[in-house]
């Protein structure tokens, strides 16, 4: 009824190439942004900021990153916790030795080494596949959280191993550290999460992305019609590792201020960004969003409905909150495997019939 | 979708994340930031049992403190650190706002160290968290009586010393928790190794300290004379389980006092006697105020974990009991200081700065023996402390306390704290304050 494309006409290419070509998902997008943008502020305490949005947007930055590996490129990938900590490491070096560099520069020059530590690890890729590459990166996971552990230069010779942010301004104000503001915090997020949102879609859609996705489909069909599997695999190893290393900088600077490897960037953490991936839809810039909100926000609201709502037990609420997202995944994965991505879209078909399907 | 039952889902979400809020009459707010789930929870049960039945007794028997309830808030943070930022911004304005921080965690204290300075809220690491936190003229906030790990560290050289004598040429190995709080005591024993002349070996163990095996393995092989365990939750029984299974004497096995509860020891059974760990405070339940806790809290059928009640008196449910002494004599403090009933985060740093709890003191709050003095200063943020060592009797299944309750050895320390807290400072662009 209303979410219909009759009568949108596209008389030209701009239109026809549009992100949104359904004027309706368009200004659904920017209600989206506006709200993001404009009403935010509205309910912007230290609680939403820190524990709510700004661990979604950035854990959303860093599902957007492994999608691209895992969604478009079909190269399955479980070291994603430690590309987040070579971004948070580089990002802490990079903080502490060259005191006057504005933040945003310093999560630019993150993201670009941990592409660097990302194709080196991607090699493999070149050469096995499947389970086997799984294998591969798990290395990656292990190599890397014992190198940050064991080179004492990586966290400056501290007694404890542990990093910690410290103040640092980007575009003037300070967005790391105890006094940034929260609001600052979550603009400068959104800005870096909306920007690389879209170029990661604009890149999906281009040539190295259908090089991806050809990849992906079936490797030696690609070879045959000209795709590079050396290219297309370690540009999608680098374009990912790019985007999860600047999640691990703001991962580490902008939300939680103090990480140590083993905790902060362990096996689960991993585990986690791949759920985030799985269930929000492989090869889908939306299901990003929707895996991360799903796993980071829907535990928050559980936990706090059965505590602050219900008044059960804090303990009682946590293993409770585990046994839900557990059960959740399991029936989202056999309902829809193809993720909640999946699912808004069978939506969006189903709308265009209502109320007369066929 | 069917739009009403949207809506029905909208309005849960928001009520759902929104954190509780509008307390009408001024309460005094303490969150509590526990762990009663995960591979920690041997060691965070106790713990926030003791510290939730302290001030649980405190209200049913003086109704509150000076008259004014308290307020314990629970948040789940499972020892993970991300959980404990949560929790800490969920639980720093809820009711009358948080007075005082208490995480159990060095990992959450990391984490909250930069926050609370920011937000002028105490944070009281009662034996663990940043020893360098000791100076109060660089941590402002920050609290850390009766002891730190370095300070536990060298106590736990000196007992050493004290059973075989000079250490010069003996191999003392550390098996611990690789983290923050694992990594702590390193310098303390390299600084000590190299005065002493022991040479030190390190066998980290990975969160969450199950996988043991090529850990003892090592010490098998390389037969240390003593090692010394920095361990937490489910590691604690491992290791000790790993250690009678290699034949390694228990009397020379020293773990931290976080590594000495009744859960660590009993799962080895028999296997586990002898073993030692260091202490701050006294065990068992034989005190005035583990009386009242059973009449005004356990009978009365209000504690937060009624099944519970056979186990008070443990070493780490003692613990919960000291931090609660702690934090409600900071507030009497707070109280008396500002002349006022309705004390603000700040005025309990005062209060803190202020502690002075003697041994008549002590036997005032009906814990007569507990542990030393606790005497904190704007300068000296850990203060007095007196730290003995405990051992398991593993047929009657209880610690006991079988040296003095003695000093650590500050002159180790002193210059490490210096050093470490000044490195802080300059990182973080902070002049230490004037404590004069």
């Amino acid at each position: 009824m209303f979410y219909r494309e009759t009568g949108q006409f596209k008389t030209n290419y701009a239109d026809d190439q549009a992100i949104f070509p359904i004027a309706q998902d368009r200004w659904g997008i920017y209600i989206i942004l506006g709200l993001a943008f404009l009403a935010a502020p509205l309910i912007m305490d230290d609680y939403w900021g820190n524990a709510i949005l700004i661990p979604f947007l950035i854990y959303s930055l860093i599902a957007l990153g492994l999608n691209i590996l895992v969604g478009y490129c079909g190269q399955i990938s479980l070291g994603t916790a430690a590309f987040m900590a070579v971004g948070s490491y580089a990002s802490f070096k990079l903080m502490t030795s060259f005191p006057g560099l504005d933040f945003t520069i310093v999560v630019i020059l993150s993201g670009l080494m941990t592409a660097l530590v990302g194709m080196m690890f991607g090699l493999p890729s070149l050469r096995i596949k499947g389970f086997y590459l799984a294998v591969a990166t798990l290395a990656a996971q292990f190599f890397l959280i014992w190198l940050f552990n064991k080179v004492e230069w990586f966290y400056n010779y501290s007694a404890t191993g542990q990093i910690s942010a410290p103040e640092r301004t980007a575009f003037m104000f300070p967005v790391t550290g105890p006094s940034a503001s929260v609001l600052y915090k979550y603009y400068f997020c959104l800005c870096i999460v909306v920007i690389t949102a879209l170029a990661t879609k604009n890149v999906v859609r281009g040539r190295i992305g259908r090089s991806w996705m050809a990849i992906r489909d079936m490797d030696i069909a690609a070879e045959l019609i000209g795709v590079r599997p050396v290219y297309a695999k370690l540009s999608a190893f680098a374009f990912s590792s790019f985007l999860i290393g600047m999640g691990g900088a703001l991962y580490f600077g902008v939300w939680l201020g103090a990480a140590e490897p083993t905790e902060a960037f362990g096996i689960d953490q991993s585990f986690q960004i791949l759920f985030m991936v799985i269930i929000g839809g492989l090869g889908s810039i939306l299901g990003a969003f929707l895996g991360a909100g799903f796993l980071w926000l829907l535990p928050i609201v559980l936990k706090n409905f059965m505590v602050d709502m219900l008044g059960l037990s804090t303990a009682f609420s946590e293993h409770m909150q585990v046994i839900i997202v557990g059960a959740l995944i399991i029936i989202f994965l056999i309902v829809e495997p193809h993720g909640l991505a999946r699912l808004w879209q069978i939506l969006k078909e189903k709308m265009r019939l209502w109320p007369f399907p066929h | 979708m069917n739009f009403s039952k949207a809506k029905f889902a909208a309005a849960i979400l928001a009520v759902a994340i929104a954190a509780p809020t509008a307390a009408s009459a001024y309460e005094l707010t303490l969150p509590s930031l526990d762990y009663r789930t995960g591979p920690y929870a041997p060691g965070g049960i106790p713990y926030a049992n003791g510290y939730h039945d302290y001030f649980n007794m405190l209200n049913q028997r003086d109704g509150g403190i000076n008259g004014v309830k308290v307020n314990v808030i629970a948040c789940e943070t499972g020892y993970n650190t991300k959980k404990g930022v949560e929790c800490y911004e969920k639980t720093k304005n809820a009711g009358s706002g948080a007075l005082v921080y208490m995480p159990l965690s060095t990992g959450i204290t990391y984490q909250l160290i930069p926050k609370v300075t920011a937000d002028k809220i105490p944070l009281v690491t009662i034996g663990y968290g940043r020893t360098s936190a000791r100076n109060g003229k660089v941590f402002e906030y920050i609290f850390n009586p009766p002891a730190t790990y370095w300070d536990g560290a060298t106590v736990a050289v000196k007992h050493a010393t004290d059973i075989d004598g000079d250490l010069k040429g003996k191999k003392i190995a550390l098996v611990y928790h690789n983290s923050a709080y694992g990594k702590e005591p390193i310098r303390t024993l390299e600084a000590m190794a190299k005065q002493r002349g022991f040479e030190l070996m390190l066998l980290p163990v990975d969160h969450p300290g199950q996988e043991q095996k090529a850990t003892w393995l090592q010490i098998r092989r390389n037969k240390p004379d003593w090692v010394f365990m920095w361990g937490w939750g489910v590691m604690n029984q491992v290791a000790i389980k790993e250690a009678s299974s290699i034949r390694f004497p228990m009397d020379h096995f020293l773990g931290i006092w976080w590594s000495g509860g009744e859960n660590d020891v009993l799962p080895a059974g028999a296997a586990a006697d002898g073993y030692k760990a260091l202490a701050f405070n006294a065990v068992g339940s034989d005190f005035a105020v583990h009386a009242d806790i059973t009449k005004h809290v356990y009978e009365k059928g209000v504690a937060i974990d009624q099944s519970y009640a056979a186990r008070i008196g443990e070493t780490h449910y003692n613990r919960g009991i000291f931090a609660g002494v702690l934090v409600s004599e900071a507030i009497k403090n707070a109280m008396s200081i500002h002349n006022t009933k309705e004390p603000t985060p700040a005025q309990v740093r005062d209060g803190l700065e202020a502690l002075n709890i003697t041994e008549d003191k002590w036997a005032e709050l009906g814990l007569a023996g507990f542990t030393g003095p606790v005497t904190l200063s704007c300068a000296d943020h850990r203060g007095s402390s007196s730290i003995a060592v405990q051992q398991w009797d593993a047929s009657a299944k209880k610690w006991n306390i079988i040296t003095d309750f003695v000093a650590p050895l500050d002159d180790v320390t002193a210059p490490l704290i210096a050093a470490d807290s000044a490195a802080y400072a300059a990182e973080n662009n902070i002049t230490p304050r004037d404590c004069n």
